[in-house]
């Protein structure tokens, strides 16, 4: 008793062995996979079959294209473009609708490709070859629009800062050709920074194919490319600046279009908030897109080692961030219309959500503010269902959004006498469904012919592919691994500076 | 045709990791070879100083590129727009307080010839697009764009020589050396 009374006191405690949690990131490429399973993996969405499903999307979306792109164009032109619903009140009606929409679709792809990688957000790398495809082909949708929007589709190279027969010059201090400027530019350079970005992976797949014109096409594109560190240096280089412009490109786009907005006197209209709002609204719509075409596109590659649940939850938060920042903006422009004290622009609210279009609001609402709510649960960011379905919610709430911005606007203006209730036409509704087969077609296409995950990014996140990789294998010391290799090449003195 | 007679290109020696790869280019650097390259199937990060490769110049011809863009559509709208064709619409002045109003289009320009200079001043700087090259012969080489990592020493280094290059590679743990020809194309 005695005994083990003194020896509890005189004992000094051991100190305990304390570990901290190291918080490990989440592989961005699981599975351990090796770089030969990946360009394997990627390179045969490519070179194998296609699976069924991607006729049974392509045949159908490609009649739709072909039917309502070039069928209602062809029919509107031939006829004139009184056969939209558009009429002397509401002269921008589904076309300029359909065009903010999909020019705002293209700008998580910009976001995905630039800011990201600005931010060294690793987990882009296997999305942004995609989201990037979706720009190009957003913006192509979108372009149509405009174009024949313009009344006589052959007058449309008026657009351009060209000498004329006329002596006529375009008018600089107008959004609407800041937007010819701002949309033509986006859609360049987006091309541009696409192309650059595929051409280390055009060459994976080149130097896979067996001779044939197969492998002169991709060679000729893939410009001879092979992999020298030389090149590599520059290559990296011409990536950061072209992502460093960008990103104030894309911030730039949807600013110019909520000019043509913005810098008019029309209630509702006219106001400071819209640029953030709008370029809010376009990174919003267009990850919904991105996790509407990508969700699948993994399931049926089976690229989910690539695509992680990571990668989705990630795309998840980011919709409901800045879904509530667009929630925030409908408060804030209905609490400025109210402080204001302006008769007008509290009348345009007022019609807005009470009005004959009460019901696009209350899309709007619900599908763009409400629905992203469910991601705050980490189950719904989690069951791809509930992910598919909230961005198919969001692709139509910001379609609607605009709606409501723009035909409620310009069904009531100053005049009651112009008041009246606006309908789109059949060919407003057939060459929208026409540019939704257009994209979803072109996108297939895309997938069939062209690297959709970016192989050499995907291989440079691999942890192994760190130059000091094996330092930290010969020392492993608890999740600090990275300094303490490098201290090592530092007593070693081979340490770069 | 002619009797061709095949000049050598150099040697091509494979690497198994990009940790080796590295360590193998700095040796390669400190033995003062000048015609050499590193070929990956990604960028590695911290080659460039391994192999002692200056930082890109491409920055600068951006620049020059942005400021070109940024010059060309300032005169066109100023030019158009106050010169020859001054379109007064909604009481705005005509004149040097109009700039302004150019902001937008000043700034696309900017970015949009920036962005071609950065693509065009990359294939210059690369010398792409180059379709044939003595590498392309190699029968291991394609393995470059999927999972090899390989070091090509050209014979046009001062310091090449047929065997001592090739023990060299060997000795800083190259595997597979290849003496590569090129054909002259």
């Amino acid at each position: 008793m005695a005994d083990a009374a003194t020896k509890t006191k005189s004992e000094t405690p051991q100190p305990r062995e304390v570990k901290l949690p190291v918080l490990e990131r989440e592989k961005l490429v699981l599975n351990k996979r090796s770089y030969h399973w990946i360009t394997e993996r990627v390179c045969g969405v490519v070179e194998n079959k296609q699976p069924r499903i991607w006729w049974a999307l392509f045949i159908p979306t490609f009649l739709m294209a072909l039917i309502g792109v070039g069928g209602g164009l062809t029919y509107l032109v031939s006829t004139g473009v009184g056969v939209w619903g558009n009429s002397n009140r509401v002269m921008w009606g589904w076309p300029i609708v359909n065009f903010v929409f999909w020019i705002g679709i293209g700008h998580a792809g910009t976001l995905i490709s630039a800011i990201l990688f600005l931010t060294r957000q690793n987990w882009r790398t296997s999305i942004n070859r995609a989201a990037e495809a979706m720009t190009i082909f957003a913006v192509i949708c979108a372009g149509i629009f405009p174009a024949f929007h313009v009344g006589r589709v052959w007058m449309a190279w008026y657009l351009a800062p060209i000498p004329n027969a006329n002596a006529i010059w375009q008018n600089f201090k107008s959004p609407l050709l800041w937007d010819v400027f701002a949309v033509s530019t986006y859609f360049s350079i987006s091309l541009v920074f696409w192309f650059l970005g595929m051409v280390p992976d055009l060459a994976t797949i080149r130097d896979r194919c067996k001779a044939g014109v197969k492998k002169v096409m991709y060679g000729i594109f893939s410009l001879g490319w092979r992999g020298s560190n030389r090149h590599w240096s520059h290559y990296e280089m011409a990536y950061l600046l072209l992502a460093a412009l960008s990103t104030p490109l894309v911030l730039s786009v949807h600013s110019v279009v909520s000019f043509d907005f913005a810098t008019t006197i029309v209630p509702g209209w006219h106001t400071t908030i819209f640029p953030p709002y709008f370029v809010a609204g376009a990174i919003f719509g267009g990850f919904a897109m991105v996790l509407t075409i990508m969700v699948p596109a993994r399931f049926f590659y089976g690229l989910e080692d690539l695509i992680t649940m990571k990668h989705i939850d990630n795309m998840a938060k980011i919709i409901l961030l800045t879904g509530s920042i667009v929630g925030y903006a409908y408060i804030m422009e209905l609490f400025v219309a109210f402080y204001s004290g302006a008769a007008y622009e509290m009348a345009a609210f007022k019609y807005r959500m009470t009005g004959p279009y009460w019901w696009a609001y209350v899309c709007m609402i619900s599908f763009n503010v409400l629905s992203p709510q469910l991601f705050w649960f980490k189950w719904c960011r989690e069951n791809l269902w509930v992910v598919m379905g909230v961005s198919m919610c969001v692709n139509a709430g910001m379609w609607f959004e605009r709606f409501v911005i723009i035909v409620t606007t310009l069904t009531r203006g100053f005049l009651p006498a112009d008041w009246k209730y606006y309908n789109a036409s059949w060919v407003d509704i057939l060459t929208f469904m026409g540019t939704i087969g257009l994209f979803t077609s072109l996108f297939l296409l895309f997938l069939r012919f062209l690297p959709c995950v970016n192989i050499a990014e995907v291989k440079w996140v691999k942890e192994e592919s760190d130059v000091h990789f094996d330092d930290k294998q010969e020392h492993p010391d608890d999740g600090t691994s990275a300094e303490s290799a490098y201290q090592h090449e530092l007593e070693k003195g081979t340490a770069e500076v | 045709m002619s009797t061709t007679v095949k000049r050598v290109y150099g040697y091509l020696a494979e690497f198994e990791s990009a940790s080796a790869l590295y360590k193998a280019a700095e040796k390669v650097r400190d033995a003062g070879f000048r015609k050499w390259d590193c070929y990956t199937p990604y960028p590695v990060h911290g080659l460039d100083a391994a192999m002692g490769v200056k930082r890109s110049i491409l920055p600068y011809f951006v620049f020059f590129g942005g400021m070109t863009g940024l010059a060309t559509s300032f005169f066109l709208a100023y030019v158009t727009q106050v010169g020859i064709y001054p379109t007064v619409v909604q009481g705005k002045p005509a004149n040097i307080f109009t700039v302004p109003a150019f902001f937008p289009i000043m700034f696309e320009l900017t970015v949009l010839f920036s962005g071609f200079t950065a693509l065009f001043g990359l294939m210059g700087l690369c010398q792409l697009p180059r379709w044939n090259h003595p590498l392309f012969a190699s029968r291991q080489f394609h393995r470059t764009t999927d999972d090899g990592f390989f070091i090509a020493i050209e014979a046009r280094d001062p310091k090449f020589s047929a065997e001592g290059t090739k023990g060299f590679l060997g000795e800083i743990g190259g595997a597979n050396i290849e003496l590569v020809e090129d054909d002259g194309n």
